[in-house]
């Protein structure tokens, strides 16, 4: 680490090379998310935005290096440890990934059941507030194959938030919706850090929510295999010398 | 409708013309359509091939009636053909749509490392990427018992983490679901084993050992392996299936990232479901099938019913039930074992779970005949 990671660093990613058996993904990517930040992991299709995210959630070991959270690294420690980081995390899949045997409402309470010692009584309270925060509240006892893509990705956003986890993770959340949930999809998303004080990391190639929602971001890039630019994507469009991170956040128009 | 049509306005031609001046020009007449048949360039070809003076080609369309992707299919390959042999092909004739597309197919490039390779891998390297892949799916398919083992201890401890709920409608898609199907082949069976033994003990005038053969028949061998079999098609398949889907919806995942282990919460059930149920069925397949060998006895050889009833139970004794049951549970954990496992292995699109599913019936029925085997001799050596 050639960098001392600043003060208020809650996720850093040292040197993580991703790799399925002997092919490379994605190498050597170094990035620090802060408390509070909204990171934005982007780049084209296929370059490996939901592998990296699989990596810093525990679902996939990195073939080397490492990442940190508040300094603890994530795949050094042991499992039970890691365990107890990952109560920390919310993560909302590409598909929703609610549980189709389950209605909204079990869906929700499960990780409450899990992790707290709470009555039913309050845990359908916490579940129907949740379920409201998402603009679902009257939806739960409906099983997910009986409600629209846009609900069931709110309804993911609220399982996610179901145990006020302080990360936030969203691969592709306006993906698959039209313009008008996208939108609102992301003023949620703002609503939620303004107000839960959550860090989110989302990986997205929507231009319109990599402007409206993101402060800080890393690109990553196909063809080198590597992250060649990242920062501030206001930032990124105004100043980047890298010409493919310019024409991404201009729809190839400079 | 399209035949006519292209026989109003005449199936699409080629008509060469004498090479003048090292320039050969081509008209292209008819209807160029994908369903009049692709026009092969053989003719182009070996004009061009008789003289070598050509470089250059010229087409006319005046006579064109129509054109779609086979004409430009069939100049797409002219063309290159044309560039081997460094013969410049003019688009100046062409219409303007089918120049303009051609433009659009050659501005990327082929991609060379894009083709994958046709050619043959050496037998030995075939050899070698097989069996390290048979010792990985065996690792796998072990660690994958093992893990099951584990959650299995923790229930006995009272520690796993599961939905009461979940195994009580297992319970019922396992058990009492499965009654029609387990019936019609339990007792389909047992009439075929009545009938094979009918012919041959008739010979002898042995005809009430019927009932010993039937009896004996499905209570330690048939009852249990015809009921775990058709699990294995009916509840097994349906484990894969159910678990392949949720690896590709990511529900696994989800699952995972919020440290629940699946193999508690989805595979722990599953097992317990089949373990529990598959001697209950076992036991009324047993008594189906002896009632399906009682109607042929009955019906066909005059053995009186308290005859066949008396006989039955004088042969067949509680251990032989016992052996037939115990059996029983062990195929119904191999079948949850094997329908659980391709699941979880499940790729991340939809024909992985059609293969997820093939694969736990396969092996499913692979496990419960060599478990069967295995079992009949410690049986045998037990003098069960």
């Amino acid at each position: 680490m050639n960098q001392a990671a600043p003060a208020d660093a809650l996720i850093e990613v040292r040197n993580l090379t991703m790799a399925y058996g002997s092919f490379v993904i994605q190498r050597d990517l170094t990035f620090t998310v802060k408390r509070g930040d909204i990171f934005i992991i982007m780049g084209g299709s296929g370059c490996g935005k939901s592998t990296l995210l699989r990596h810093m959630v525990g679902l996939k070991e990195p073939a080397r290096g490492e990442v940190l959270y508040d300094g603890i690294s994530f795949w050094g420690v042991d499992p039970d440890e890691r365990k107890t980081i990952m109560r920390r995390f919310g993560i909302l899949y590409q598909s929703g990934a609610l549980w189709s045997s389950m209605t909204l409402a079990e869906n929700v309470a499960l990780p409450l059941g899990e992790y707290t010692a709470l009555s039913s009584g309050e845990i359908n309270d916490l579940v129907s507030f949740k379920l409201s925060l998402v603009g679902l509240a009257g939806y739960e006892n409906f099983y997910p194959s009986e409600i629209s893509g846009g609900m069931k990705k709110r309804a993911g956003l609220a399982r996610a938030m179901a145990l006020d986890p302080d990360i936030l993770f969203f691969d592709e959340p306006s993906a698959g919706l039209d313009p008008i949930s996208a939108r609102r999809l992301d003023d949620l998303i703002l609503e939620l850090r303004d107000s839960l004080g959550a860090t989110l990391v989302v990986v997205t190639h929507e231009l319109a929510s990599i402007f409206a929602i993101g402060n800080n971001s890393v690109f990553l890039d196909a063809d080198d295999r590597t992250a060649i630019d990242g920062g501030d994507p206001h930032k990124l469009l105004a100043e980047s010398r890298e010409p493919k991170v310019r024409s991404f956040l201009t729809r190839g128009e400079s | 409708m399209a035949a006519s049509d292209s026989k109003r306005e005449g199936q699409p031609g080629i008509i060469v013309g004498r090479p003048e001046g090292g320039s050969l020009s081509i008209t292209l007449t008819g209807n160029w359509n994908i369903a009049n048949g692709l026009r092969s360039a053989d003719d182009i070809r070996k004009e061009i091939e008789s003289d070598s003076a050509i470089r250059r080609i010229v087409f006319h369309t005046e006579r064109l009636d129509g054109w779609d992707s086979s004409l430009l299919a069939f100049l797409v390959r002219l063309i290159e053909d044309c560039a081997s042999k460094k013969i410049e092909v003019s688009r100046d004739g062409l219409p303007r749509g089918v120049a303009r597309l051609l433009d659009v197919a050659s501005a990327v490039p082929e991609q060379k490392d894009a083709r994958k390779e046709a050619k043959r891998k050496p037998f030995l390297s075939l050899v070698g990427v097989a069996t390290v892949d048979l010792w990985r799916s065996a690792l796998e398919m072990l660690s994958f018992i093992g893990e099951a083992f584990l959650a299995f201890l923790k229930l006995l401890r009272g520690k796993a983490r599961y939905r009461r709920s979940d195994v009580a409608l297992l319970l019922q898609e396992c058990g009492a679901q499965a009654l029609p199907i387990v019936s019609l082949i339990s007792f389909l069976v047992g009439l075929i084993l009545a009938f094979v033994g009918a012919v041959q003990l008739r010979l002898f005038g042995a005809q009430i050992y019927v009932a010993d053969l039937v009896g004996l028949g499905m209570a330690r061998e048939m009852g249990a392996m015809m009921t775990a079999i058709v699990m294995a098609g009916r509840t097994g398949a349906a484990f894969a299936a159910q678990l392949g889907t949720m690896q590709v919806n990511e529900e696994i995942d989800a699952f995972r990232t919020l440290g629940i282990s699946p193999m508690e919460f989805l595979v722990l059930p599953r097992m317990l479901a089949l373990i529990l149920m598959l001697p209950l069925l076992c036991l009324y397949a047993d008594l189906m099938g002896i009632f399906g060998g009682a109607l042929i006895g009955i019906g066909m050889l005059d053995i009186t019913p308290t005859q066949y009833f008396n006989e039955t139970t004088g042969a067949v004794h509680l251990t032989d039930f016992m052996g037939g049951l115990f059996k029983s549970a062990v195929f119904g954990a191999l079948v949850a074992l094997s329908g659980c496992l391709r699941g979880m292995q499940c790729g991340r699109s939809a024909s992985a779970v059609g293969e997820a599913t093939t694969s736990s019936v396969v092996t499913a029925i692979v496990a419960i005949i060599v478990s069967d085997a295995v079992l009949t001799v410690i049986y045998n050596i037990l003098k069960i």
